[in-house]
């Protein structure tokens, strides 16, 4: 009995949650460095339009990435509320450090595992490549993010191309 | 317990690297014949280090290796063996060899057996023959194979090797000293006890025993080659022969590896040498061995800036630190946490009778950041003489191979700079100073003829000035011809026939690519390529190079290059709402300008007459697609003038804004390389501008 709780508990993750036009987002806890307001970025020219820009972050230089946009959602101006979660990226045996525009955080969830849904397959229309899955929370569904895949330099760039 | 001996191994490889650069310029330095006998102390000690950290880590070709070379350089440092330059070539040569198979073994590759095995043979010469300087002509060859070979110098000391526990048995080679049995030790009793291990079989090597009528019963003439068969741990053999340490020599072996020639340790003088090989094959073949050594030593030497290149880019990765600067560095910590209590508390319950206070405190703040600032850069500093120490060694390789007589002057080794630039120069000095070997210096006999000493000079100096360090490489050989160079242009059609060029313009054609006036191509030197790599390097270092030569006296180049990378003095300008660095070495000239100056070519392409040169132009708004500002400000705007490889271009912006030093931060540690953008840096409102690669924006604008 107790080794199942224990199996159980050792599939349980945290998930930060957030909102992004009325949709609920989250990504591994683990992965998240910080948490900001929104506040001017530099940018760097012919960078694709979701790249908002760079910031000072204590004397390193962060790349700043606009979901909605990034997403193709509705465009939203920045507020008091819009927030920049810093994000811990892996890519192989490099780090990078990158923000990602949110409208609000909402909350920090234990998702077991097993309850998170393989993304359905949309088609071609929608790339499901950096989704984790699907969790429903009181009736509302979240998508789990995977920062890794969504935020890999390498990604920013194809993405651009395929533009 | 085990220990993960790995974790030491980078530790380990670097100071095996130091300690042969130590051995290295010592040898370089050895006067011959006069023996400065804290040179070969150094020596010996690199040597020694080298051997026991390799032995502690279990590279036991190394260790073996090095055993050999501290042999030798303890009878150099007895006094017991002339220190001759045959000697001396062998020795360096070997340098180079521990070198390679210290580089193979850290990348995990094979040791080339057959390298170190001509090395070790050329060693082992000089240290048998001893008699190499005296009569080259009979060298001896001692093959590998011969196992018996039992070379007797003499010592008092036992090296121990780490021999691991050998499966069927244990070879020894047994060397007493002429006074063993003085000591009131009996071998028979050793191999009594031995016989008891396991079963043992003797050998003894009676070649050296003397007359009858000469004989001293009280000396020992007998040297044995022991076989020991049996499942025995090498410490009981040890054990036996715990006694006798110090008046034998001994080395012992299991039977897998014994094919290796044994060779024994030497530690401390002996009134009289007796140097005697026994061998199974006593005829000894005359054979060529310094040249081959020597031979080996160049032909490295050509690899060796290729792999010495690649390394330095491996391991960039650890940077040794005098323990002073990290004593001011703490001290200086001290003070700004000092500091910012101070203004904690004046803050606490501020009223504005403490401003005086206040304003105090924020200049101590300032002052201490600032001291921070630099002491943080001085860590990052290294003296020059970590590049300049090579070379001595690369003149005197090149220039026995030129026969030209050179000596090299190092001046200001001590001078500090950037350890990114100390990496990075290393190649290009190199170059340089092999193309004033090559070219530069003549040889003896026309130098005696111009009237000049036959010894050349190459003179490498290194001083700071201003924010810069200049590096000059000064020769007095012949110098650039200046009619040569340009005529050579001409028919290579790098230069129009009728083109007047000042003389600095001509000495700038070396660097051209593909441009020679070597006659003959060298190994060393004359192919052409080079030069223009040198400069480029130089420049992606943001440094410049230039040449002074006067024909027939001698030419001089000197670099000179920021004294870090990390720091540049950049110009900030204003496009729409950004601010843009331009990196002050690169501007030429600012001018202010209205939009009717500049001329359009086919309607597309802008360009700007200065001073008869027409220019293109840059519109900075354009190449980065900034819609922000007052558009009416790209009616009249600033021309900043640049040069970017060679090339002249300007480049549109609003305005100019100040000049100051800025930090370089990397864009692509957390994002990716941005076209025409060098890096980023942080101004002193806490916000991002992005630095302007300018021969990048030059090529973007083209494209």
């Amino acid at each position: 009995m107790t080794t199942d709780e224990q199996s159980n508990n050792s599939r349980v993750e945290q998930f930060l949650t957030f909102q992004l036009a009325d949709e609920a987002y989250g990504v591994e806890i683990l992965k998240v460095q910080e948490i900001r307001g929104w506040e001017a970025v530099r940018v760097i020219p012919n960078t694709p339009a979701f790249v908002k820009g760079v910031l000072n972050l204590r004397g390193s230089v962060v790349p700043i990435i606009d979901l909605r946009e990034r997403f193709s959602l509705e465009h939203c101006e920045y507020s008091a509320k819009t927030v920049v979660i810093v994000l811990c990226v892996e890519n192989g045996p490099n780090q990078f450090v990158m923000g990602i525009v949110a409208d609000a955080v909402s909350d920090v969830l234990d998702i077991n595992l097993e309850d998170v849904k393989k993304a359905p397959n949309f088609g071609s229309k929608i790339d499901t490549r950096y989704m984790r899955g699907m969790y429903v929370y009181k009736k509302k569904m979240i998508m789990l993010l995977d920062v890794d895949k969504l935020l890999n330099p390498d990604e920013v760039e194809g993405i651009e191309s395929l533009v | 317990m085990s220990i993960d001996m790995s974790q030491f191994h980078q530790v380990f490889f670097e100071e095996c690297f130091e300690g042969l650069e130590a051995m290295e310029s010592g040898l370089l330095t050895l006067d011959m014949g006069a023996i400065d006998s804290e040179i070969i102390n150094t020596i010996f000690r690199g040597a020694h280090s080298i051997k026991g950290g390799s032995g502690t880590f279990g590279f036991t070709v190394v260790a073996d290796y090095t055993h050999i070379m501290e042999t030798l350089l303890d009878e150099m440092r007895d006094g017991r063996r002339q220190v001759t330059q045959p000697a001396v070539d062998v020795l360096l040569g070997s340098v180079d060899c521990l070198r390679e198979m210290l580089t193979a073994i850290q990348n995990e590759q094979i040791v080339n057996d057959v390298s170190v095995a001509t090395h070790k043979t050329a060693l082992e010469i000089v240290l048998n023959g001893g008699s190499i300087a005296e009569e080259p002509a009979s060298p001896v060859e001692q093959e590998l194979a011969n196992v018996a070979a039992v070379v007797h110098i003499a010592p008092d000391i036992i090296e121990e090797k780490s021999v691991e526990l050998a499966g069927q048995g244990w070879k020894i080679a047994f060397c007493p000293y002429l006074d063993l049995l003085k000591t009131g030790n009996d071998p028979v009793r050793l191999f009594r006890e031995l016989n008891e291990l396991g079963e043992l079989t003797t050998l003894a090597n009676i070649q050296d025993v003397p007359d009858f009528y000469e004989l001293d019963p009280e000396e020992c003439n007998i040297s044995w080659d022991l076989n020991v068969a049996g499942d025995i741990p090498e410490d009981d053999i040890r054990e036996i022969f715990n006694w006798v340490e110090g008046d034998c020599e001994i080395e012992i072996q299991p039977f897998a590896k014994a094919v290796k020639p044994l060779l024994p340790a030497v530690k401390k003088a002996d009134p009289e040498p007796t140097p005697v090989i026994i061998s199974n094959n006593p005829d000894p073949k005359p054979v060529e061995v310094k040249p081959k050594g020597v031979e080996e030593t160049k032909k490295s030497d050509a690899q060796d800036a290729d792999n010495e290149a690649a390394k330095t880019t491996v391991k960039a990765s650890s940077i040794r630190v005098d323990t002073d600067k990290i004593d001011t560095l703490i001290n200086m910590v001290g003070e700004v946490v000092i500091t910012q209590s101070m203004l904690g508390l004046v803050g606490e319950n501020f009223t504005m009778d403490k401003v005086g206070q206040l304003k105090r405190g924020l200049a101590q703040l300032e002052r201490h950041t600032r001291d921070l600032q630099q002491s943080v850069m001085n860590i990052r500093m290294l003296p020059i003489s970590f590049v300049f120490s090579r070379f001595p060694r690369l003149v005197h390789d090149i220039s026995g191979k030129l026969d030209k007589k050179i000596v090299l002057k190092l001046v200001g080794e001590n001078t500090e700079v950037d350890k990114a630039v100390v990496e990075l120069i290393n190649d290009p000095l190199v170059h340089l100073i092999r193309n004033s070997l090559d070219h530069g210096i003549e040889m003896p006999a026309d130098r005696v003829a111009a009237g000049k000493p036959e010894t050349g000079t190459i003179e490498l100096k290194a001083y700071h000035r201003g924010g810069h360090i200049v590096i000059e490489i000064i020769d007095d050989g012949r110098g650039l011809d200046k009619d040569k160079l340009l005529a050579k242009a001409i028919e290579k059609g790098l230069v129009e026939e009728n083109n007047l060029l000042t003389e600095k313009q001509i000495f700038e054609l070396i660097f051209m690519p593909g441009f020679s006036t070597a006659e003959q191509l060298t190994d060393i030197s004359g192919r052409g390529v080079g030069m223009d790599v040198v400069r480029r390097n130089i420049q992606s270092l943001g440094g410049n190079i230039e040449i002074i030569s006067e024909l027939g006296k001698g030419t001089t180049i000197a670099i000179h290059l920021p004294l870090t990378l990390a720091i540049l003095d950049g110009q900030s300008v204003a496009v729409g709402d950004e601010t843009y660095i331009v990196p002050l070495v690169s501007i030429i000239e600012s001018i202010n300008i209205t939009e009717k100056m500049l001329n359009k070519v086919a309607g597309k392409g802008e360009t700007f007459r200065l001073r008869n040169e027409y220019l293109p132009v840059i519109r900075m708004r354009g190449i980065f697609n900034v819609h922000s500002g007052n558009l009416t400000k790209s009616k009249e705007g600033v021309l900043v003038v640049v040069e970017g490889q060679g090339e002249l271009c300007c480049l549109l912006v609003d305005e100019l804004l100040g000049q100051q030093q800025v930090v370089i931060k990397s864009l692509e540690a957390n994002y990716r390389r941005v076209e025409g953008v060098s890096g980023a840096t942080i101004l002193g409102d806490g916000s991002v501008a992005l630095i302007l690669d300018v021969p990048g924006l030059v090529r973007f604008s083209i494209r």
